[in-house]
């Protein structure tokens, strides 16, 4: 067997100190000291700043309910702006996807399916957002159609990389049958990569439901915008009702995000699912005494 | 035997001007158990893989059917491949799919594509798949996943997919290498059967020698992407061994 030339190791430290990661480290608490002083931020800024902090959450409370009609029509917008940009973005994102998969499509289509995921990948969805509420008006659309752009770029990538993850193996036998291209998709590639895509769904429909609280503040539908004008009315126990119901919602959606997974990907049952209290138990990797 | 396949100056180089098969010509159609022999990277796999075109021959002709192999694109190269069943080293089943849907894998050529999607087969393939379940010795397994299954389980399903071809020529690509011993006796028994019920030739990439001899109509011995040795089993001699795979000490 041929062999390189052997490395001299010192047998007394057979793990040598580098010096690069030590000069990183340096350089970083140098830096961090630096823009701490050249941003003005001081002990002195963050005490007044945190009594002007107590003031403000003293007034927080209690959370002011009255206007409860107003908070469920914007809540529910929202809601329904996550909901179709969700579904919107998933109907898009899977073609697109499939498509800048570079070890199943050739490059002529792997390449504008990348470039597309990118660039609805590059702006974040507030900028995306004032962008569509100059080009199509205030209101929802502009909101549905900022997510459904930021869940293209989202679930796209993540499709993208799953599928080109695959086993080529699974994929080659099911191509010796004579399936034609849409068959091997459905029996050689789906299978591997469903439960993985469900995972990516769930957790941008999370996404979106946070995201679609945050569009109204630049108009684009929403609680976002309730919350935006309590703020500059002042209203700061209106703004406490509004954060809870956004953290209820939110909580909601974890958990019912967590029920599909449950479903789609651990085989669980509706029964099973409500049975059941908390996740599976799983087996963790590491054990102690 | 009806089926009968034809190979003539079959090359393949992966890098040019670096053979991994060289002038290959072979016939198969008149014994069904064909064992091909060699030692490791000597071509056997790139040879299989070329008849059903999972690798791209360099040149050569492969005849089968009326047509020639090497040449086929796009969908008479799908038509051809459904009368080509093939059994891979590692089962290569799809892995979160039921052992039903695997072996309806094996009709995909058949169905439309959008059959297929729906799961909509038709009722006689269904009814094939559980014979053919019975035949392998899988009878209520059809609603198992492919991952849970053991190693000369997957590969008993591996057979059955590529019989649920209905194909007029078998390739098997070391089917038994990652199985222990018993196993392979019996997973080589049921491929001859399988061949032998169906007047079809099989070719089979082998490591175990003692294994093809004793299942082999005929062996080819391969050694540096060439044909050394192509005969009855009887006539595998130690020094034929010898000219195949180098050294002799491994013989005694």
């Amino acid at each position: 067997m041929k062999t390189g030339s052997p490395v001299l190791i010192s047998r007394a430290d057979p793990f040598p100190k580098s010096l690069w990661p030590r000069v990183a480290t340096v350089a970083l608490v140098v830096y961090v000291i630096y823009a701490c002083a050249q941003m003005e931020i001081s002990w002195e800024r963050v005490q007044t700043g945190l009594a002007n902090a107590a003031h403000f959450f003293a007034r927080l409370f209690p959370p002011n309910f009255a206007r409860h009609e107003l908070l469920v029509r914007g809540l529910l917008e929202s809601l329904q702006i996550a909901v179709l940009a969700s579904t919107l973005g998933i109907l898009l994102a899977l073609p697109i996807g499939l498509a800048g998969a570079r070890n199943l499509m050739p490059p002529w289509a792997s390449w504008p399916a990348r470039a597309l995921i990118v660039l609805a990948r590059s702006l974040h969805p507030v900028i995306v957002a004032i962008l569509f509420v100059k080009a199509v008006g205030f209101g929802a659309l502009a909101g549905v159609l900022a997510l459904t752009v930021a869940s293209v770029g989202f679930i796209g990538k993540l499709f993208t990389e799953a599928i080109e993850e695959i086993s080529s193996k699974q994929v080659e036998a099911v191509r010796a049958t004579g399936a034609p291209f849409p068959s091997v998709l459905a029996f050689g590639v789906m299978p591997q990569v469903f439960s993985r895509f469900i995972g990516f769904a769930t957790y941008q429909l999370d996404s979106n439901l946070r995201n679609s609280t945050m569009v109204g503040i630049v108009g684009a539908g929403g609680i976002g915008g309730t919350l935006f004008a309590a703020f500059q009315r002042f209203d700061y126990d209106f703004v406490c009702a509004i954060l809870i119901a956004i953290i209820s919602l939110i909580m909601l959606g974890e958990v019912l995000a967590a029920g599909v997974r449950a479903i789609f990907i651990d085989n669980a049952t509706l029964p099973e699912l409500f049975r059941r209290r908390g996740l599976p138990r799983r087996d963790r990797l590491v054990e102690d005494e | 035997m009806p089926n009968s396949l034809v190979i003539r100056g079959l090359t393949k180089e992966y890098v040019p001007g670096k053979p991994v098969l060289s002038d290959i010509d072979l016939a198969f159609g008149e014994t069904c158990i064909n064992a091909i022999i060699g030692p490791s990277g000597t071509g056997k796999s790139t040879l299989i893989r070329c008849i059903n075109r999972l690798v791209e021959p360099t040149s050569g002709e492969i005849l089968f059917d009326g047509a020639d192999l090497a040449r086929l694109v796009g969908t008479p190269l799908r038509q051809a491949r459904r009368h080509i069943g093939m059994v891979f080293q590692e089962y290569n089943l799809v892995e979160r799919l039921t052992v039903m849907e695997n072996l309806l894998c094996g009709r995909l050529g058949y169905v439309s594509a959008w059959k297929a999607w729906r799961r909509k087969f038709p009722t006689e393939d269904i009814e094939r798949a559980f014979q053919l379940l019975d035949v392998v010795g899988l009878a209520g397994f059809a609603q198992r996943r492919a991952d849970a299954l053991s190693g000369g389980q997957r590969q008993r399903v591996g057979i059955a997919r590529a019989v649920m071809q209905e194909p007029k020529l078998l390739l098997a690509d070391e089917p038994t290498s990652s199985l222990d011993p018993k196993t392979s006796v019996e997973i080589m028994q049921l491929l001859a059967d399988v061949a032998r019920s169906r007047d079809i030739p099989v070719l089979i990439n082998m490591h175990d020698v003692d294994l093809a001899t004793r299942f082999a109509d005929r062996i080819v011995g391969m050694s540096g992407g060439r044909v050394v040795f192509d005969g009855a089993p009887a006539g595998l001699s130690d020094a034929m061994l010898k000219q195949i795979y180098g050294g002799e000490d491994w013989l005694q």
